[in-house]
């Protein structure tokens, strides 16, 4: 399956919490400039993976591939470096930082201005710091809330506040984007605003894997879509595909404990 | 401030002065730690007190030169806090508190013990003066100065780095720590590097305070000392540097104000103190400032 255009590439990887075998042997791949969307019933595993993935926990086996190089246990910052960006289920904003503050948060790890630069405010810095903020500034236009930039980011609505964390994951313009549930909460015409964003994000090339309960935004976006119940993959396909998927039925709408792994 | 020295007549009310000036400096670097890494340490007096120490025993006993001492003894002193802080700041919690705090009795028990070399219990006197180039500074209105500025020149340096790309990830750092690794900070070094730098802060705090009164001795280096600290920032004003000099001023001139007092002094402190915690928990600076803000849209709102 794997080809040279995959960017991540999971190979049987299991998570245990002690005794919860939270992830079974799931093996899943990405390809450049593709939407794939996790979905499967709650505490199927879906934010675990993003967790792996972005290195906030090691895998207790398999391998996670970033480009063809092991990622597995790198810590959360080395795997930010590598142009690995996120979002979280619950809005994980700084409350007590301007909007404009968060994004530049995005684009730290770009930035080079250290400690001595910073104390004395040297040029090369200010003109850096000048230059990040401009950068930000486009990002937040892009997503309709630059008018908002200088408000603190607790002030501002659950959907600006989705937003606001999704123009701090890409401002540095990742290689993968992690989105998790970035529709929770949002009411129906926010949902739809939310697919343009991602349709808009797609049509800029981003590699997106993306973990959603809203079937109307998964189907609408996605070009693939892998279904996880209880840690393991229990389907792949298209979204026509996967909507026909009996196995997926049963996992959705409950039924007699299936025989098949 | 420059024009203050004028007003102010007596080598006493200097003395205070220059006193809140040493303090304003300890306090700027334990804020930095504690307002912008979420750290709280208990053994800046210890960091303070290796300041003092190495710049008397190395001045008076070797006769090195004194601001190459200071300087040297700043970095030796960060680089001890960073040996330090590496074990205890990669764990999460409050490891750093036990450390610091351990930290602290262990050197004071040093300062008291060696006596060949810190004086032990008695003290440690003669130690020489600065000098700017052959220009001798003595007395407390040259070090008046000399101490307000170092402070504003160290204040300066840190709004800088409060108002750049570190101190934007250490703010982060303190609201959550979890995401700023997302985003890329190197959260475990970031906050080793403030630790060492504010351990700095206290050395140089240390060195000028041991120059200028010339006499040092173990019980200003005490944990008593580390916990007035931490107090003063409290106080001030917690990730507020000019709410941190407040916090200072506020409580180096106080015990001196109720010494009129006698007897009542230790009580009317605590008294102040607990009404200062209960009233402005987040700190003397931002507390007056919401309120001031309060009563003027409330004047407006009357007035139209």
């Amino acid at each position: 399956m794997a080809n040279n255009d995959t960017l991540l590439n999971l190979s049987e990887v299991n998570k245990q919490f002690d005794g919860l075998l939270a992830i079974a042997d799931v093996s899943f791949h990405l390809d450049s400039g593709e939407i794939v969307s996790l979905i499967g019933p709650n505490g199927a595993g879906k934010t675990t993976i993003l967790n792996l993935i972005s290195g906030v926990y090691p895998p207790t086996s398999g391998e996670i591939l970033l480009n063809g190089e092991g990622i597995s246990g790198l810590k959360p910052y080395q795997i930010a470096k590598k142009r690995v960006a996120r979002t979280f289920q619950s809005v994980q904003i700084f409350q007590d930082m301007t909007v404009m503050e968060n994004v530049l948060l995005g684009l730290h790890y770009r930035l080079r201005s250290g400690f001595v630069k910073g104390m004395i405010h040297w040029p090369a810095e200010r003109k850096e710091e000048k230059g990040a903020i401009d950068q930000a500034g486009g990002t937040l236009e892009k997503l309709g809330i630059d008018h908002l930039a200088y408000r603190k980011a607790d002030s501002i609505s659950l959907k600006e506040q989705r937003c606001l964390e999704i123009a701090r994951s890409v401002v540095s313009s990742p290689c993968l984007l992690l989105l998790d549930e970035p529709a929770a909460g949002l009411n129906i015409r926010e949902t739809e605003e939310m697919a343009d964003i991602i349709q808009g994000l797609r049509q800029q090339g981003l590699t997106i894997l993306l973990v959603e309960h809203d079937m109307n935004l998964v189907m609408s976006v996605a070009h693939r879509l892998i279904v996880l119940h209880h840690g393991l993959k229990i389907a792949e396909g298209s979204p026509e595909e996967i909507q026909r998927n009996p196995e997926v039925i049963k996992a959705y709408l409950g039924g007699t404990q299936s025989a098949k792994r | 401030m420059a024009l203050l020295p004028l007003v102010v007549k007596g080598g006493y009310y200097l003395l205070v002065l220059n006193i809140i000036a040493i303090n304003g400096l300890v306090v700027l670097g334990l804020n930095l730690l504690i307002g912008f890494a979420g750290q709280i340490s208990l053994g800046h007096a210890a960091f303070f007190g290796m300041g003092a120490y190495f710049s008397a025993i190395f001045t008076a006993m070797y006769n090195t030169p004194p601001w190459l001492t200071l300087l040297a003894v700043m970095v030796f002193t960060a680089a001890v806090a960073y040996l330090l802080g590496i074990p205890t700041l990669r764990l999460a919690g409050h490891y750093l508190v036990m450390a610091t705090l351990g930290f602290n009795i262990i050197l004071y028990i040093l300062m008291v013990q060696m006596e060949y070399w810190t004086g032990g219990p008695s003290g440690f006197s003669g130690i020489p003066p600065l000098h700017l180039g052959s220009f001798p500074i003595q007395g407390d209105l040259h070090y008046y100065w000399l101490l307000w500025s170092f402070f504003l020149a160290v204040f300066f340096v840190s709004l800088n780095l409060v108002d750049s790309r570190v101190g934007r990830a250490l703010r982060a750092i303190h609201e959550n720590e979890l995401v700023a690794n997302a985003l890329g900070v190197n959260t475990e070094r970031y906050k080793v590097i403030i630790f060492a730098i504010s351990a700095a802060y206290a050395s140089l705090a240390g060195s000028l305070y041991a120059h200028y009164l010339s006499f040092i001795s173990p019980k200003t280096f005490d944990i008593f000392y580390s916990v007035q600290i931490v107090t003063m920032v409290v106080v001030g004003g917690i990730g507020n540097l000019w709410g941190g000099l407040l916090g200072a001023a506020v409580l180096t001139a106080l015990p001196e104000v109720l010494h009129a007092m006698r007897d009542y002094a230790a009580l009317l402190y605590g008294v102040i103190l607990m009404g200062a915690l209960v009233f402005f928990p987040e700190g003397l600076l931002p507390g007056l400032v919401k309120l001031w803000s309060e009563r003027r849209s409330k004047k407006v709102l009357l007035s139209e």
